[in-house]
């Protein structure tokens, strides 16, 4: 036994090492396989507010973009906006009667932290679950769609981006309905794959991506991007199409966080589903 | 010695500070992130004792971890760089010894061995951090060549950070 102790005490360089590397490769698998809230990533509080603090003097420099994309916003909903349309004829419609149930409500975030250049992006938003943000739910900018919330704390959240390996996003091609889905492979920032589309369906360039509504995070129609090249690879039944996304992920500044009224509801038919 | 425990602790912050807010911002055709940080494993003096040198490259690497959502590869690529430290000193170890007073720098040991002593210890540090990140050898090409570009920014960085804060004596 004493030897032992000795056998350790001299070679405790290594064991030291070793046990540091196990403490690390707990942090990454955790962070890997499990939903789990752990203390060292950017939503606890001091790292949080760190950023946050950081973020307030760079976003100086982006003002003049995020200025531009609000009013180009602004536009698109005036047009949109009931006081601009003339009315056809005389019959009533009551806009919030009971007909209409609320499903979506959008609730605006800023972004204290992204990143690009990784293989796996996340981003920090200033948001968390003392405003009702929960984990799961969509993240887009006016743009197009941005990633899903992985992990909240009390004032801020953790955002999976679309540029990352664990991101899979039901898409469909907006002109024919046909399902895919949408991954990222690392790389250019700007372009990102679109998979499963079978091979009888012919792809033209230029052609619009948009979110299927099948997941419970996004609503239909929510902008990915555009067809930008496409190809069958061989041997394979279907096409591997690169799309251009049309959200510009190293300027976000501004984004919205997508609340589903109906998810708990959705969830719970769904978990019945024994082939999910 | 208490000058050389604050002088340290003085750079883990202000390394931390400089990858997070800067050097993490930086865009270079998606593909190149230097880590910069990794100068404060490289610029421990000779005499710090081996448990403190994994404790410390550990801090370091979680602190970053921290601050870029990444979850322990940073501590695990730092933890594995100290690590190699004291036999990459034995490899390199030039005419003079490591004496204490001594630091590993430009200045007291001359272009050609720092180079060699941190090119080796960049390389494991960086082809570590890059497939843990990746945890799968499924990319493997495109893996390597992010970590190459980096490795070769990183030790631009590395180098000029050594003209800047220590003049190479005439």
């Amino acid at each position: 036994m004493r030897n032992f102790f000795n056998f350790l005490l001299r070679q405790y360089f290594f064991f030291l090492f070793l046990i540091l590397e196990v403490i690390s490769f707990i942090f990454i698998v955790q962070n890997n396989y499990y939903q789990k809230s752990s203390f060292i990533n950017t939503t606890n509080d001091i790292s949080g507010n760190i950023l946050t603090t950081l973020n307030n003097v760079s976003q100086y420099f982006s003002l003049k973009n995020a200025n531009r994309k609000l009013s180009e916003e602004n536009a698109i909903l005036l047009t949109e906006s009931k006081k601009y349309f003339i009315k056809a004829d005389n019959r009533i419609y009551f806009h919030d009667d009971t007909l209409y149930k609320q499903q979506y409500e959008f609730v605006s975030a800023k972004v204290i932290r992204n990143s690009t250049n990784n293989r796996n992006n996340y981003l920090t938003l200033d948001k968390g679950s003392n405003q009702g943000i929960r984990v799961d739910m969509g993240v887009i900018t006016s743009a197009g769609i941005v990633g899903i919330v992985k992990e909240v704390s009390p004032n801020f959240s953790s955002v999976i981006s679309v540029l990352n390996k664990e991101t899979k996003i039901s898409a469909k091609v907006k002109k024919n309905g046909h399902l895919g889905t949408v991954i990222w492979k690392g790389g250019d920032y700007r372009f990102g794959l679109l998979i499963d589309i079978p091979t009888h369906v012919k792809p033209v360039l230029g052609d619009t991506i948009i979110t299927s509504g099948f997941s419970n995070s996004f609503p239909e129609g929510i902008m990915i991007g555009t067809i930008a090249d496409f190809r069958i690879e061989k041997g394979d039944n279907f096409y591997t199409i690169t799309i251009k996304f049309s959200t510009d992920f190293n300027s976000i500044s501004y984004a919205y966080i997508i609340k589903n009224f109906m998810k708990d509801e959705l969830d719970k038919l769904n978990k019945n589903n024994p082939n999910d | 010695m208490i000058n050389q425990i604050t002088r340290n602790i003085i750079r883990l912050v202000f390394l931390v500070f400089f990858q997070v807010a800067i050097l993490n911002n930086i865009q270079l055709g998606g593909y190149i992130n230097p880590f910069l940080y990794v100068l404060f494993i490289l610029m421990l003096p000779f005499e710090t004792p081996k448990w403190l040198l994994l404790i410390s490259s550990f801090l370091l690497g979680i602190s970053v971890d921290m601050f870029s959502d990444t979850m322990g590869i940073h501590a695990a690529a730092c933890v594995f760089m100290a690590f190699c430290r004291p036999a990459v000193l034995n490899l390199v170890s030039s005419r003079q010894d490591y004496e204490p007073g001594f630091q590993p720098t430009i200045r007291d040991f001359g272009f050609k061995w720092f180079f060699s002593y941190s090119l080796i210890l960049v390389i494991a540090h960086h082809i570590l951090l890059f497939y843990l990140e990746v945890f799968s050898f499924s990319e493997f090409f495109q893996t390597l060549l992010r970590a190459v570009l980096s490795i070769i920014f990183t030790m631009l960085l590395l180098i000029l950070s050594q003209y800047v804060m220590y003049r190479p004596k005439k």
